[in-house]
């Protein structure tokens, strides 16, 4: 592997939300907050979501860890916005499958930037990087 | 030292990891292992495997030998008196949880101190929080220099005369900083202290003398000094083992079993319950030939040349922290600036370099250092400086990549 195959890991969009985080800081109002760590490396997040009727009005994030767990963080928060808590765990579920290898299906659901995410399942040991905020995303929104 | 022929006889080295040659710069997560000690585990499972200390058959007799034997071999290279000093466990961990399980619970009562370092590795901090806890003990911490050292005027005031157990590293982990156990220990003993070493770091790198350190207690793991994974040492003084209960019971470690009650072996057997690690042990004692034909002073001086050797290369390169102090054991732990220690391990193994990325089971250290994680390249014998100078091509490539897709 060279140097040129890290561009498949570290794609353009994914650094852009790494340097530019949407979404980092807190809830203006009622929600719920999930406290998530990674053991094994450290990184941590804290999610709040707010859902109201079955649907997730704002999602927004805080944290500390490597490219790949905050611009997944950033671009999750982007993606759950405005769906119900049905399609969100949908997309969790198709994001674990994207880290296994699998496309994802965007016919019925707009995923945004997530899918430059894709080459994280070549690089195994980053794949918990990139599902800690969905973990915090899936907690947040069963305690609902 | 001919580092190449000492290079050959590690078959792990001699391959591509990513179209790259492979540089090992993990060695303090876990050593890799000679053809001498992989040939030993497989000899023992080839020729001689068979249980230990019962039967009377011939292969019986020769695992208990060897067994055995590698029970002397460890005795002599830590200079222990007696081998009734020497158990054999899982590893530092267990070794370390015998002695807050069997010694600590039973000798403390509440108001005792038990003192320790924040450089501590995991395992070296919550057997003595949950000991703590559950005796009543206070959990005193010796503090640490800015430069990742302590000061013995500082041990002197930490240790008092409530202070029961001291326990710390031989070597930090994460810092590379070699403490002065001999001097804690003395501080220790004036106190009516035992003090237990977590050499995990140490035995791999020094020569241990346990006498000469006048430690109550010794802790390491093979894994980290060329053995296979699941052996380890506990050294005890005999006069505190003797009078320690076994934390494990069962088979291998009784005398005599009635209904109601039953009677321990002597040492060091009544620490050894259940079937023992007879290839982990007889890897040990391959490990320990292997490292004495090397010499423990040359594998010494060479580690801190090495370290030494990165220490300057690492220094030329622009936006990079390193930790610890200047005088250090073979090891460097460092970030980049704007590069996550991930990041740093993904390009760098991309180029065929394998370095630890993460908090190194030392949480409480990277909140004293204010960063949530760090990478780290850590070196042995058979390491070079062309391997070093690889990983700071390797660095210089990972501030240019981040640097271009930043831009």
């Amino acid at each position: 592997m060279s140097l040129n195959n890290l561009d498949q890991l570290y794609r353009t969009v994914i650094m852009d939300h790494y340097k530019n985080p949407r979404n980092r800081g807190v809830v203006a109002g009622d929600a719920v907050t999930i406290d998530m760590n990674n053991p094994t490396c450290g990184d941590r997040i804290q999610l709040q979501l707010q859902v109201e009727d079955g649907t997730v009005k704002d999602a927004k994030f805080d944290g500390e860890g490597c490219s790949i767990s905050m611009s997944s963080a950033s671009m999750m928060t982007q993606a759950v916005k405005g769906k119900k808590v049905s399609e969100v765990l949908e997309m969790s579920h198709q994001f674990s499958d994207m880290m296994l290898g699998k496309e994802l299906d965007t016919d019925e659901l707009e995923f945004g930037d997530i899918e430059a995410l894709q080459g994280v399942s070549k690089f195994p040991a980053r794949i918990k990087c990139a599902t800690l905020a969905w973990k915090a995303m899936e907690k947040g929104v069963r305690e609902e | 030292m001919d580092i190449n022929a000492i290079r050959q006889m590690f078959p792990i080295l001699d391959q591509e990891v990513n179209g790259h040659p492979l540089v090992y710069l993990d060695s303090s997560a876990t050593s890799q292992k000679p053809i001498q000690v992989i040939e030993a585990v497989n000899d023992y499972y080839r020729q001689d495997n068979s249980n230990v200390h019962r039967g009377v058959h011939t292969l019986g007799t020769r695992a208990t030998d060897k067994y055995e034997g590698a029970r002397e071999k460890v005795r002599q290279f830590i200079n222990a008196s007696s081998v009734a000093e020497v158990i054999f466990t899982r590893g530092t961990t267990t070794s370390i949880n015998t002695v807050a399980y069997s010694y600590a619970r039973a000798n403390l009562v509440a108001g005792d101190e038990i003192v320790i370092t924040p450089m501590e590795h995991h395992s070296n901090i919550i057997p003595w929080q949950q000991a703590a806890k559950s005796t009543g003990a206070t959990l005193k911490y010796i503090p640490l220099q800015d430069d990742g050292t302590i000061s013995l005027e500082d041990v002197r005031q930490t240790i008092t005369e409530k202070t029961k157990i001291v326990a710390i590293t031989h070597m930090s982990n994460v810092l590379g900083t070699i403490n002065p156990v001999k001097e804690i220990a003395a501080i220790a003993h004036a106190n009516g202290a035992v003090i237990l070493i977590d050499g995990a770091q140490g035995a791999p790198h020094m020569t241990v003398d346990v006498q000469e350190l006048d430690c109550d207690f010794y802790a390491f793991s093979g894994h980290k000094m060329c053995a296979p994974t699941g052996i380890g040492v506990l050294y005890g003084k005999k006069e505190l083992l003797e009078h320690m209960e076994p934390v494990e019971f069962g088979g291998e470690m009784i005398d005599f079993v009635n209904l109601y009650d039953s009677t321990w072996k002597e040492l060091p057997w009544k620490f050894e319950g259940g079937t023992p690690i007879i290839a982990g042990a007889i890897g040990l004692g391959a490990a320990i030939d292997f490292l004495n034909e090397v010499g423990m002073d040359n594998i010494l001086e060479h580690d801190k040349k090495l370290a030494h050797y990165a220490m300057e290369r690492l220094s030329e390169i622009d936006g990079i922290t390193i930790y610890g102090p200047e005088d250090r054991g073979a090891l460097v732990t460092f970030n980049l600036d704007d590069v996550h220690p991930h990041d740093t391990a993904t390009v760098l193994d991309a180029e065929g370099i394998a370095v630890r990325a993460g908090h190194h089971c030392a949480q409480p250290l990277m909140k004293w250092l204010d960063v949530t994680a760090t990478a780290r390249a850590s070196f042995y014998l058979y390491n070079t400086e062309e391997d070093i100078d690889r990983f700071v091509a390797g660095l210089l490539k990972t501030k240019e990549y981040f640097g271009n897709v930043f831009k």
